[in-house]
């Protein structure tokens, strides 16, 4: 890498949060730039395009009150980079990895570029093993594993903070007592939300166990950009250099998207869908991806990104990318919030692609995976009836239909529901599930085995005696 | 490459992310590979302007500086062929990923090279033609036993016509050995090794394309009995996020009774590609006995790889594809997600500022799906033997709505649709393959060989569908009055299409028996679900109820026969079909009497 070069004074050009500067040398692409204000503040920005004599940068602090003739760039000879270290737990740092708590930089050897680099498929370990939310609808039926990337799809006043904080709270492995390192990233979003979590953490005695990296929405929206990978670079540390097991939770990534659109339109880039610019799907796999386990490595990261979906559209750019690109998506439904439902998760859209390695004999327990398909059957079959007797009215259902009414309402009150602070096991959560299929007739039950409905469906077993074992 | 084969040639000027432009490079070819900085990160040159080629760069560009050098190398981008490709994960332009990750770590260093095949592996080479016989490309000279389940055929290259003038005896060799030497018509001499190298963006040739006549079977019901693809065909499974691509394409690569398999994870998880090197080697060919791994080539570009290099690996798979046809083997793709491809040429276009078409996509992306598609196909070989490719896409449709570009140009180029259905997902009624906006146009080229393993196999196929059909809209006045309202006769519809969905079109991957599905196992529980129904519908006509039918003891085993009888059980089908026959007969006597 070439030394720190010259400072130059002026720029040809300023359009939203880009510069364009003319007259340069030596400049490299994604090279860090330091940028003063006409009246001496120092903001960060990073070469976008660069060519023998010019360089587009953009500036994370903003432009503001800049102006073409009094701004000066220093082109760092760089990428971004933050100091790693274990020292960073306990830590409050803002959207650029600085520390916002008012004590020093940890002290720390080694800095890493927040762009990290590729994981290489063959190096990675494939994750299966079983984290016990105490959340039913989860552990059950969208069952997260470690190494995970698992999204909140949520909207505008669902309780995704609720539920990521509970998760947070409760995660744990069945027969092993690590707990989580927790890294949290939050872009664009309230104090409030902030502080809740800061709440949370300390409520539960994990504070100290928590790197905080905060965007805050009255901060510099191109900060955004950088506010993820810095968290995403230290869990990296955490997890592959210290072994540590890293929750990732990341807040809210529609505010990230959003400014990524931002800086597209400023540089007049051919927008693909809602004026989100081509690329966005690689730039969000550049995040999601830095999740997983290594081959032979005892650390992991799990991510779970939080993002609210404009309008409750499933379908807009900033969910359905990321959907493809996630291990699946918890989607919270208004319309079970506003019945009362606590955690709202959606029944059928919610999926866990790494489930299917999860659960089952040996990890949680032979009956699971048939079970939740069974529900997931069965509760897509009330969706229909519902809709039935929304046209042709409850009484005129045949019978069989009314049971599946019925079922419904069983799965949402007594599986989906629950408190914030209940905590249950997947036994627990099983039996559950298994009360509510005894409400529909044996013999619809055709995803699950003859001898598990034998084992289980035949023979009732008390929820609370389950509890008390545990 | 050897390092005195490179000419330095140009300087960079400008730097936009995986699209350079480099001055002083008059001299350079149009796609041309070209070495880029100090890191010699690789690149293709896509454009020539006076002296200025564009060049999209197939590794991260962070940090290149203008003014750095580009070496140029003379060779457009190719890969490499010969013993050691299966089994073998690559990356888009062929680097292996192991020996990548020997050397650089977990993490993908930029500007690593390693050698796509082990030049210091020995293979026994058994020679099959002497000094002195007339070969032309494709003429099979020797072979080596690469997996215990396949035979690699040493070939000469497409390019070369002439008589051996040498030829080594049985013995080890490396890759890089000359075991023969061709005397040219020109008169000069050309050394061949087992090692050939082969441009990616050209197809390989063939003596002749052959029509379709033989079904590509995957153990996969709803694909083999309703909607087949036949060997050399080219099908696409468009589907929104999480219907079940994937694990398709994965079923897919497992069963399908291909010699071959190249499975390409283009732009999409890493997890995936993992998934599939921890299992296959577990995995057992039904056919062949041995580890599917043995079959299996990856191409690996994960979506947090570089883009440019997303582009490239499709072609990259197909090379590989075609070089095993060659051989005359029947080889099978896997593309996952030819949207991610698309994409990765619109990112490309855009850096390039070119006119965009369709959602920003450039003009030529229907062009391109079309020359990706075209090298599908079922072939005589320049060998004279017969081999096929077939091609089987992911298509990923934004908002899952199949009117994008990607989807709807793909249609025009496959003639078989495994159109992914959200409602089925959700349900978890996989695959999700929907029996109304599905297709196949090969049924007809298909249907002769299941005619020659049942006469009735078209009548029962035919059958059927006509019931889901017919469901489909007996459903649409069912959702207004409610079934309970419909007619018997059109109640038992609803009830069988109900069976069908649950004893046949459903088929869970994580099944230990139902998995894969044999042929005789598919024809038998066609024949007995046509068997009931006809029975049923004859005893509702008769005066019976559905009640009445739904009380037969048998009709649970049919709802499980799939994952209860094993594919070669036949004892148990017999019982089972005589326990049902017999079950209805005395539903019909009573109902005489
Ligand atoms: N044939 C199948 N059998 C069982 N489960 C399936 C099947 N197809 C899909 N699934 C389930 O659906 C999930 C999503 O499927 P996937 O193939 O990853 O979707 P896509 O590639 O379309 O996004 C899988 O993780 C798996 O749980
Ligand atoms: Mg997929």
């Amino acid at each position: 890498m070439k030394m720190p070069g010259l400072q130059y004074r002026g720029v040809r050009n300023i359009d939203g949060p880009l510069l364009f500067v003319d007259g340069i040398r030596n400049v490299s692409f994604d090279e860090l730039v330091e940028i003063r204000t006409p009246s001496g503040e120092l903001r960060l920005g990073q070469v976008l395009d660069v060519s023998s004599s010019s360089a587009v940068v953009q500036v994370f602090g903003g432009s503001d009150s800049l102006s073409k003739a009094e701004t000066r760039t220093r082109f760092l000879g760089t990428s971004m980079e933050i100091p790693v270290s274990k020292e960073m737990l306990g830590r409050v740092f803002d959207g650029l990895g600085r520390p916002k708590d008012g004590l020093p930089l940890p002290l720390s050897a080694e800095r890493r570029d927040v762009n990290g680099s590729p994981i290489n498929p063959y190096s990675r370990e494939y994750p299966r093993d079983f984290i016990q939310t105490g959340i039913s609808s989860i552990d059950i039926m969208n069952t997260l594993v470690r190494g995970q990337k698992l999204p909140i799809f949520s909207g505008n006043g669902l309780p995704h903070n609720r539920i990521a904080a509970q998760i947070a709270r409760q995660a744990k492995l069945l027969n092993e007592n690590v707990e989580f390192a927790i890294v949290f990233a939050a872009m664009g979003v309230k104090y409030d939300v902030a502080r809740y979590f800061i709440d949370s953490f300390e409520q539960s005695g994990v504070l100290n166990n928590v790197a905080m990296f905060l965007s805050l929405a009255d901060d510099p929206s191109a900060e955004r950009l950088i506010t993820p990978r810095a968290a995403l670079t230290l869990a990296e540390y955490l997890a592959f250099e210290e072994n540590m097991h890293v929750l990732v939770i990341i807040t809210d990534m529609t505010n990230y998207c959003e400014s990524l659109r931002e800086i597209a339109t400023a540089r007049g880039e051919i927008p693909s869908r809602k004026g989100y610019p081509g690329y966005l799907y690689s730039d969000l796999a550049s995040l999601y991806e830095r999740a997983g386990r290594l081959h032979g490595g005892g650390g992991s990261i799990t991510q779970m990104p939080i993002l609210t979906m404009p309008s409750d559209d499933i379908s807009h750019p900033v969910p359905d990318l990321t959907g493809y690109i996630t291990e699946g998506q918890i989607v919270l439904d208004r319309e079970m919030f506003q019945r009362g439902i606590y955690p709202p998760v959606a029944g059928l859209p919610s999926l866990s692609r790494l489930m299917k390695d999860g659960i089952g004999k040996g990890r949680t327990r032979d009956d699971h995976p048939h079970l939740a398909s069974q529900l997931f059957a069965a509760y897509s079959k009330v969706k229909d009836i519902r809709s039935l007797a929304s046209v042709i009215g409850e009484e005129e259902l045949s019978p069989a239909d009314k049971l599946y009414i019925k079922f419904g309402e069983v799965f949402e009150h007594n599986v989906v529901s629950q408190g914030e602070f209940e905590n249950r096991s997947i036994e627990q959560s099983l039996e559950l599930g298994w009360d509510a299929l005894r409400i529909l007739p044996r013999s619809e039950l055709l995803r699950v085995s003859e001898q598990e409905l034998v084992q289980h469906f035949d023979k009732p077993v008390a929820v609370n005696s389950v509890q008390e074992k545990v | 490459m050897q390092e005195s084969e490179v000419i330095k040639t140009g300087i960079i000027s400008r730097v936009n992310g995986p699209i350079i432009e480099a001055r002083q490079m008059a001299s350079a070819g149009m796609l041309e590979v070209v070495e880029v900085g100090n890191l010699r990160l690789i690149g293709e040159v896509i454009r020539i302007r006076n002296e200025i080629a564009t060049i999209q760069v197939y590794e991260n560009t962070t940090g290149l500086l203008p003014g750095e050098p580009v070496y140029c190398t003379g060779r457009p981008l190719s890969v490499r062929l010969g013993p050691g490709l299966l089994g073998t994960i690559y990356d888009g332009i062929q680097r292996p990923l192991q020996q990548i990750a020997a050397r650089s770590g977990a993490m993908i260093r930029r500007g690593e090279k390693a050698e796509p095949l082990d030049i210091e592996k020995k293979w026994h080479f058994k020679p099959l033609l002497e000094a002195g016989a007339a070969v032309e490309g494709g003429s099979v000279y020797g072979e080596v036993q690469e997996t215990l389940s396949v035979l690699h055929k040493i070939m000469v290259p497409p390019d070369v016509k002439g008589s051996l003038i040498s030829m080594l005896p049985e013995g080890d060799y490396s890759g890089e050995t000359e075991v023969c030497k061709v005397r040219l018509e020109d008169g000069t001499e050309r050394a061949l090794s087992l090692f050939q190298y082969w441009p990616v963006r050209k197809p390989r040739p063939v003596r002749q394309r052959l029509p379709l006549t033989q079904p590509l079977l995957t153990g996969l019901r709803v694909i083999d009995t309703f909607f087949p693809i036949a060997k050399g065909g080219a099908a696409a499974i468009p589907g929104g996020f999480g219907t079940g691509k994937t694990m398709t394409q994965q079923a897919l690569a497992k069963w399908a009774e291909a010699q071959i398999i190249i499975y390409i994870g283009c732009g999409e998880r890493g997890n995936e590609m993992t998934e599939v090197l921890r299992e296959f080697p577990e995995l057992i060919d039904p056919r062949s006995g041995r580890s599917l791994m043995e079959r299996t080539i990856l191409i690996a570009n994960t979506s947090n790889m570089p883009v440019a290099a997303r582009e490239v690996s499709i072609y990259t798979g197909i090379t590989l594809a075609e070089y095993f046809r060659d051989m005359g083997y029947a080889v099978a793709v896997m593309a996952d997600s030819t949207s991610r491809w698309a994409e990765a040429l619109r990112e490309l276009s855009g850096r390039l500022e070119e006119m965009p078409a369709d959602e920003g996509f450039p003009a030529y992306l229907p062009a391109r799906l079309a020359s990706f598609y075209e090298r599908s196909g079922r072939v005589e070989t320049l060998a004279g033997d017969e081999g096929s490719v077939s091609v089987i896409g992911a298509v990923s449709p934004p908002g899952g709505d199949f009117s994008e570009p990607v989807t709807q140009h793909t249609s025009r180029f496959i003639r078989c649709f495994w159109a992914l259905d959200r409602d089925l997902a959700n349900a978890r009624h996989y695959p999700a393959i929907s029996w109304r906006n599905s297709y196949s146009e090969y049924l007809p080229e298909t249907s002769n060989w299941w005619k020659r393993q049942d006469r009735d196999w078209q009548n029962h196929r035919d059958f059927l569908m006509d019931i889901l059909q017919e469901e489909v809209n007996l459903q649409r006045i069912a959702k207004l009055v409610g079934p309970d309202a419909l007619p018997e006769q059109q109640r038992l519809t609803l009830m069988i299409a109900e069976i069908i969905k649950n004893a046949f079109l459903q088929q869970n991957s994580f099944d230990e028996i139902d998995m894969y599905c044999s042929p005789a196992k598919q024809l038998w529980m066609l024949r007995l679900l046509v068997a009931f129904s006809r029975r049923a519908q004859n005893i509702i006509k008769a005066g019976g109820s559905l009640a009445d039918l739904r009380e037969v003891p048998a009709l649970d085993k049919l709802n499980r026969m799939k994952s209860e009888i094993d594919n070669t059980d036949s004892a148990a089908m017999t019982s089972l079909e005589q326990m049902l026959l017999r079950q209805l007969d005395a539903l019909e006597r009573k109902l005489k009497s």
